[in-house]
């Protein structure tokens, strides 16, 4: 959406981290194109369904194309862009309800394919859009409208997931920073292959978590948020996993693995070539099935 | 002399019986005459009563065959269970070491393992069977012999010693057969041929038809009876543009189609019911945003994980309407081998040309079956792509009352691609009116697929035939006999099951009945004509098998007579 489209109804409230990471993309995406001299309809940005997701249509200034599809499935849309097209560049902006909750089984599978993608997610811990339910990421003992007696289950950890699920190049961010985050999107983006930026953008209708993340003097609130240290070795898993093992959130750059990243479409076309398979035509194929009496 | 000769191979899974059946039609194919297969088996890769059939006939085939002249059984149990589809007249032949059969008048046994181990090439059973077989039928020995040594002929050292091997035991079969003295009538000369034929399965025929309409990525998860497809494809559809992929489940499979059709390829997968099923959000996705792509759902039994490996005609319902809201999905249901290949030609045209989600309907007799048929004139295809927009829309991607040109990304005309209820670029937007005039566009562009064809015979009769999707061979050989008979009845055909073709649609309502054969409990297709103001009535089984023509025509028969 170029301009104000007095169509399109929808609206963050006040406060909302979303608005710093719609920033931050902007600001990425400039930078990206200005650099390669590429045109912005080169990206493709793919939003899950949730508040989160409306940011595709929220995009001030040229134009990237967007698909704003159904709850969960952004990677799985994000694959089948990138299987013919790995000349464009994607990007996923999810909520931790689409990405951890109902599409989480898809993290896996993209990240052991090296998915050519950058994940943008918008880490609220609650069902915004829906009116505030428990996500993965909401705190225990938190009450939300799902959530009667304080959140029982246990908070997921999604640095400790995605590691575990293979992801190769992750970083964490806040959504008030936006310098930061425009920065961590934008080398995400220059990274072959499969990245997520982590962004805890918090809800200020159900789940205000400011005071927590950033800490408040006067009520004696300790940051959950921490600068990870310069001393971190970020291509060393073991030392990503220790430094995200904590209940605290890590800030920067996570991990990020040794060694050239070949994106699965690189994989591919480098396997055929050495296969040193072509196509044949499909009245080849006939021909090959002819019965010669 | 008789015209036909269908055969049964029954056993257990990894006995060969399958492949016993699909070994003698091809070499009959080889020989010269019209051959179709046919087989049934469980959902387990080694034991469970499992058979294969061969028809072989010296005129064109429409069904595997109602009854048996031959069956081959391995034990007992497939004896019992199969031997009331043997004619009368017709002959067993057995596996000796199994089991006896008392009364040997119609029966050869033959101790086949031990006889093919005895001469050193222990998977040459089946072949000695042939053998027998061949020999009681009347079938030429040295048209088997040929195909031998051609189908064993692979470029390696030891290809002659395997041919010789392999000949030597159809000889041991041919003898067993003719010290049993027992026969059939011989089968009529294979007849001679002026076009190229292929030998094809059913599965192949799609996936060609789809290579030959431009499919340029397949994205598929494996299923019963769609695998065959997929690996064809990751087999053969290989050339540095293309791209083949197995998803980590169908709800994958259906979202990265979405993204694929979206990023401007022609795209397609391959799936069967509970896949289908998993697919249902996907699609009103695909409907929604207006992306091409094609699903080919393989049908077999439901619901559920249901008869995995059997055949049924049951989900024309779900493939119309496959998910929530109002949309109404085309569908294209092949009805032979020849038609598989033709029909992923028009369902990849036809989601290109409205830009939406097409369903090809297959069934598992079809993808299984092989058949000899005319090599495909592909001087006939005819393939279209989508209109793309060349940035005079700009983002106003969804302007207008029907089909609009299609924005390719990386090219101009920047647009949100929208699942929810969108403005004309694509910008979500919840007005009534908005709602109403997209609903009406998405429904309306569904008559650019007016131009499906349909076969029509005998129409002046008021009472008629309409088939649809693999019924259609029984149905025909039903109804070509009913005609020999006199009995007026008339016949109507069209793969184009939605939207069906509109002077069909307009014919079939002026009709007092339209009997429709289907392999389903509900009726699905007839309802749906009910439905449309037709006075349709259904002719169901579900048995997991296809339709017998004779209990068709008594069927058809009994209808025609009002009863
Ligand atoms: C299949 C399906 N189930 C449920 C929903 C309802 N739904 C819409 S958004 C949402 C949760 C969104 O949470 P999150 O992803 O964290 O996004 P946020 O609104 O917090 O940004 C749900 C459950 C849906 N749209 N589709
Ligand atoms: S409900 Fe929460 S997440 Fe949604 S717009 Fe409002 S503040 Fe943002
Ligand atoms: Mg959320």
């Amino acid at each position: 959406m170029s301009k104000r489209n007095p169509l399109y109804d929808f609206k963050w409230c006040p406060g909302c981290g979303d608005f710093g990471v719609k920033v931050a993309i902007e600001q990425a995406l400039a930078q990206r194109t200005a650099e390669r001299g590429d045109s912005i309809e080169k990206t493709v940005i793919v939003a899950g369904i949730g508040c989160s997701g409306n940011l595709v249509h929220l995009q001030e200034g040229p134009q990237p194309f967007g698909i704003h599809g159904i709850h969960g499935r952004t990677l799985p849309v994000a694959y089948g862009i990138k299987s013919g097209r790995p000349d464009l560049n994607v990007l996923v902006v999810s909520g931790d309800g689409d990405f951890l909750s109902i599409g989480a089984e898809h993290i896996g599978p993209q990240a052991r394919r090296n998915l050519d993608v950058t994940v943008v997610v918008m880490d609220n811990g609650i069902y915004g859009l829906t009116k505030g339910q428990a996500s993965p990421t909401t705190n225990v003992d938190v009450v939300t409208s799902t959530t009667r007696y304080g959140k029982l289950d246990e908070k997921m950890n999604p640095y400790l997931f995605f590691l575990g699920a293979g992801v190769g190049y992750l970083n964490s961010q806040m959504s008030s920073r936006v310098k930061d985050l425009a920065a961590a999107i934008k080398a995400a983006m220059d990274y072959p292959g499969f990245s997520i930026v982590h962004v805890q953008s918090p809800c200020t209708t159900y789940n205000d978590t400011y005071a927590l993340l950033k800490g408040d003097e006067k009520q004696g609130i300790e940051p959950l948020a921490f600068p990870i240290p310069d001393s971190h070795d970020a291509g060393d898993l073991i030392a990503a996993v220790n430094l995200v093992r904590t209940n605290r959130i890590p800030i920067g750059q996570i991990y990020r693995r040794e060694g050239e990243s070949v994106p699965g479409h690189e994989r591919l076309a480098r396997a055929k070539v050495n296969a040193g398979v072509g196509q044949a035509s499909v009245e080849e194929l006939l021909t090959g099935m002819l019965i010669t009496a | 002399m008789s015209k036909n000769l269908v055969v049964r191979f029954a056993g257990e899974g990894g006995q060969g019986v399958v492949g016993g059946a699909e070994l003698m039609a091809q070499a009959a194919a080889q020989g010269g005459y019209h051959v179709l297969t046919f087989s049934t088996f469980p959902s387990q890769i080694k034991g469970g009563p499992a058979w294969g059939q061969a028809r072989i006939s010296s005129e064109p085939i429409l069904t595997p065959g109602d009854y048996l002249d031959v069956l081959v059984c391995q034990n007992q149990y497939a004896y019992d269970t199969n031997l009331p589809d043997l004619r009368e007249g017709g002959l067993v032949v057995y596996n000796s070491e199994e089991f006896e059969i008392a009364d040997n008048s119609r029966a050869i046994g033959i101790a086949a393992d031990r006889m093919a181990r005895e001469a050193g090439n222990p998977l040459a059973s089946t072949i000695i069977m042939i053998g027998a077989v061949a020999q009681a039928a009347g079938v030429s020995v040295s048209a088997l012999e040929a195909f031998i040594e051609k189908r064993w002929t692979r470029g390696r050292a030891s290809d002659a010693a395997i041919i010789q091997g392999n000949i030597n035991a159809l000889r041991m079969g041919v003898e067993e057969a003719k010290k049993a003295g027992l026969a059939l009538e011989d089968l009529e000369p294979a007849p001679s041929h002026d076009i190229p034929r292929v030998m094809i399965r059913g599965f192949e025929a799609s996936a060609l038809g789809a290579m030959a309409g431009g499919v340029e990525s397949f994205i598929g998860y494996p299923i019963s009876p769609a695998t065959t497809m997929l690996v064809y494809m990751e087999q053969n559809l290989t050339g540095a543009e293309k791209f083949v992929g197995q998803a980590s489940s169908e709800i994958e499979a259906i979202a990265s189609l979405v993204g694929a059709g979206y990023s401007g390829r022609k795209v397609m997968t391959s799936t069967a019911g509970p896949g289908l099923s998993l697919m249902g959000e996907g699609l009103g996705l695909a409907w929604m945003a207006e992306i091409p792509l094609v699903i080919v759902d393989v049908q077999r039994g439901g619901p559920a994980t249901g008869l995995p490996t059997k055949t049924e005609q049951s989900d024309f319902i779900m493939a119309m309407n496959p998910g929530h809201g109002d949309m109404s999905v085309p569908v294209i249901a092949p009805g032979t081998t020849e038609e598989a290949f033709w029909a992923s030609i028009a369902a990849l045209n036809w989601a290109e040309r409205y830009q939406g989600p097409v369903i090809l309907l297959s069934e598992a007799a079809i993808a299984e079956r092989a058949q000899d048929i005319p090599m495909p004139d592909l001087s006939k295809v005819k393939v279209e792509s989508r209109t793309v927009s060349g940035g005079a829309m700009q983002n106003r991607r969804y302007a207008g009352d029907s089909v609009s040109p299609f924005p390719v990304p990386g090219g101009p005309g920047a647009y949100v691609a929208n699942g929810s209820e969108h403005d004309e670029q694509g910008d979500t937007t919840h007005l009534p009116d908005i709602h109403v005039t997209m609903t009406n566009r998405r429904f309306r562009k569904l008559e650019v697929l007016s131009d499906g064809t349909f076969e029509a015979e005998n129409t002046g009769s008021d009472i008629v035939v309409l088939p649809w999707g693999g019924s259609k061979g029984s149905a025909r050989a039903a109804w070509e006999q009913l005609q020999a008979e006199g009995v007026n009845v008339g016949w109507y055909y069209t793969m184009f099951l939605n939207p069906l073709p509109p002077t069909l649609l307009a014919e079939l309502k002026t009709k007092k009945k339209v009997l429709v054969p289907e392999l389903n409990y509900m009726g699905q297709l007839a309802g749906h004509l009910r439905s449309l103001g037709v006075n349709a009535e259904a002719i169901t089984q579900y048995t997991g098998l296809p339709f017998k023509v004779s209990d068709l025509k008594a069927e058809i028969s009994r209808r025609v007579q009002g009863q």
